[in-house]
């Protein structure tokens, strides 16, 4: 499934109910193409901070859909990570 | 059960509801005024807020609330708060919570909501306030218990403040208002809010500074971000220490008094048309507290062709956003105008100076029929001339915004308060209501058209009851004149819905409301009459009609280059 258009993020947010909608606004409003989603609350954590990655479909827009992911409130981290043996790529029988 | 208010300060161990700990929160955050609409689902608030000393100022529909709390922002800098109840309170206050987003202004709207055992089952008065308010906010809260509310309001008030400011929505459903829990203080961690930005590297002041030194003809645009910043002074200083000429974009406008022989006015869509021409010729902008808007730049790609790019900004996604800049600083533009200060040497440049001159000279603004008190221009110059520096100036939305935004001798950051990203019609009113309330000792005049001001009329009476010294002066045309003008020069004369069959009477309309009104072209010494109703405390509606045919020039078409600047023809 490796495609050179994609990008992989991984967020780190804080565990809100709403943090889902405040991230997936942001790609609808400003038309960035949204490919995957995976969500879980990371495990053993006290802190209550869920771990979000991100399948994007964007190349020429990707710095700017960084910067304002970055500044949602919620959000604590974002890092772009390597397609290669990625969430999406393990979990591919799951969507066929 | 007896749920009316406590009459005193909550003591630690004390038993008090959500509303009540809402409000003394509210209270501890400094606020004075909340503007709102009491409803069936924020009951509980206004309940509580009888016994605190904040001052309620009752408007007569949510979006007045919201803009009036946003007048009150934009004049002082402060948040400031407004209330709304479920449903179509909520929906009402759509338009205002945006309106501050788009201009980054510090709004704290507060909701109430139907109980959460309510909340899916399409209750009365029931939306979805907190997906309405997610993408016009900077960010927005549903409280689920009133122990939430001790973190939320604080933090609230942090997230609208800090860094880019900009509205914030709390949803608060009534169960939680009502919930009962016994009061403690919570020291909050501030540490929650995220930093706006890194420290300042000082590499970063001297990089900057060696691209401006070595530019022949630069140029700074200035804009909102510096008066937000509250740096007016230092870019005052870095403008005249290096001798660099600035344009304002329009939430710019008073960044540097218009007097100020560096000062180029506005640019873009209706700036003067030596501005936009200095534009074609500079060879750096440097960018301070500006967001490139396209009504500034008009078609980006033909945006000052022979420049590169400087760019300041507090908020790292606005860099790189619609210009590629050659440096850029992700900083408080006011942090790096003090620092830049520090380290400049003077310097002159007296053939950019001359060559801006001569254009100023052969492309000046030209205010057709500027004395002439039955014409825009001279209406808006006549009414400067006759108060004082100290008059805080807003508008409404369309061609009286623009002249305004052009003739008016503006002098001082926050004098100059306008919608400039939504472009909201019915902004005026009830914004002048609340900049009056901020500061009631200064004359707030309101500018508006005659399509505008119908669109917030009902604040007049809100105006009557707080009695503040607001003067609106309609520029009266009975048409939807921006649209008429758009229509006239690019859609061939087709006029299409721009001219009201039935025209109103203001003056009377006000009268009905308890506001003074008088119609200019119906009394016998219109300038006696205007200059008294301006001199005088209290609020007063003025109406004065202008021709239909009167247009905003020059004009560049939407989409187009600034270059190609439409000048009207000589009246």
């Amino acid at each position: 499934m490796s495609n050179e258009n994609q990008s992989l993020l991984k967020l780190i947010v804080n565990n809100h109910p709403g943090v889902l909608s405040h991230i997936c606004g942001l790609f609808a409003r400003r038309s960035y193409n949204l490919e995957g989603v995976m969500i879980r609350p990371i495990a053993g954590s006290s802190s209550h901070k869920s771990c979000v990655w991100l399948l994007v479909n964007e190349v020429e827009k990707l710095p700017q859909l960084i910067r304002q992911t970055e500044k949602l409130i919620d959000v604590i981290t974002v890092e772009q990570h390597d397609m290669k043996e990625s969430i999406f790529e393990k979990t591919e029988q799951f969507f066929i | 059960m007896n749920d009316s208010a406590i009459d005193q300060k909550p003591q630690t161990n004390s038993i008090i509801s959500g509303a009540q700990l809402l409000i003394h929160l509210l209270e501890e955050q400094g606020v004075t005024h909340v503007a709102g609409i009491p409803g069936g689902a924020n009951l509980p608030m206004y309940d509580a807020l009888t016994s605190s000393s904040i001052k309620h100022v009752l408007a007569r529909h949510e979006q007045g609330a919201g803009f009036i709390a946003q007048g009150m922002a934009r004049v002082s800098g402060e948040a400031h708060v407004c209330f709304a109840s479920s449903g179509p309170g909520a929906t009402n206050l759509v338009t205002a919570v945006a309106d501050a987003k788009m201009d980054s202004i510090p709004l704290i709207a507060i909701t109430g909501q139907v109980s959460q055992t309510m909340i899916g089952t399409d209750a009365f008065q029931e939306i979805d306030t907190f997906g309405l308010m997610l993408p016009i906010t900077k960010h927005n809260w549903l409280v689920r218990s009133a122990e939430e509310l001790l973190e939320v309001i604080p933090h609230a008030f942090e997230v609208a403040l800090s860094g880019r400011p900009g509205p914030v929505s709390i949803d608060i459903p009534k169960d939680v208002q009502n919930e009962l829990i016994n009061f403690r203080p919570k020291s909050i961690d501030s540490t929650d809010v995220k930093a706006p930005c890194s420290a300042l590297d000082e590499n970063d002041i001297r990089e900057m500074l060696a691209i401006i030194k070595n530019a022949h003809k630069p140029i700074l645009m200035i804009g909102g971000g510096i008066i937000y910043s509250d740096a007016c002074d230092d870019l005052k200083v870095f403008a005249e220490t290096l001798d660099i000429p600035a344009v304002q974009t329009f939430m710019g406008l008073g960044v540097l008094s218009n007097e100020h022989p560096l000062s180029l006015g506005m640019l873009g869509m209706h700036g003067a048309p030596f501005t936009n021409l200095v534009l074609e010729e500079c060879d750096l902008v440097v960018g301070l507290g500006v967001r490139f808007d396209d009504r500034a730049t008009g078609k980006v790609s033909d945006f000052c062709p022979r420049a590169k790019f400087v760019h300041v900004d507090i908020d790292r996604s606005e860099i790189d956003k619609v210009i590629s800049s050659m440096y850029s600083i992700h900083a408080d533009v006011g942090d790096v105008l003090r620092a830049a200060n520090n380290s400049l040497q003077h310097v002159t440049r007296p053939l950019w100076r001359q060559r801006i001159e001569k254009l100023k000279e052969s492309h000046p603004l030209r205010l057709d029929g500027d004395d002439d008190l039955f014409r825009p221009y001279g209406a808006i110059k006549t009414i400067a001339s006759m108060v004082d520096d100290s008059a805080n100036i807003t508008t409404d939305v369309g061609q009286h915004q623009m002249w305004v935004a052009q003739a008016y001798p503006f002098t001082r950051p926050r004098q100059w308060i306008s919608s400039g990203g939504l472009g909201t019609m019915g902004f005026g009113l009830p914004t002048a209501i609340g900049m009056a309330l901020a500061q009631p000792d200064i004359t707030t005049l309101c500018f508006s058209g005659d399509g505008s001001f119908m669109m917030n009329i009902q604040e007049l009476a809100t105006l009557a009851e707080e009695n503040l010294n607001v003067k609106v002066i309609i520029l009266n045309n009975n048409h939807l004149g921006l649209v008429r003008q758009q229509q006239t020069l690019f859609y061939k004369k087709n006029l299409s819905a721009v001219k009201f069959q039935q025209g109103v009477d203001f003056a009377m309309a006000a009268k009905s409301m308890g506001v003074n009104g008088m119609n200019l072209g119906q009394v016998d010494n219109p300038h006696k009459q205007l200059t008294k109703a301006l001199r005088e405390p209290g609020p007063w509606v003025i109406d004065i009609p202008i021709s239909e045919t009167e247009m905003v020039f020059p004009m560049v078409a939407p989409g187009g280059s600034n270059r190609d600047m439409i000048h009207g023809e000589e009246q």
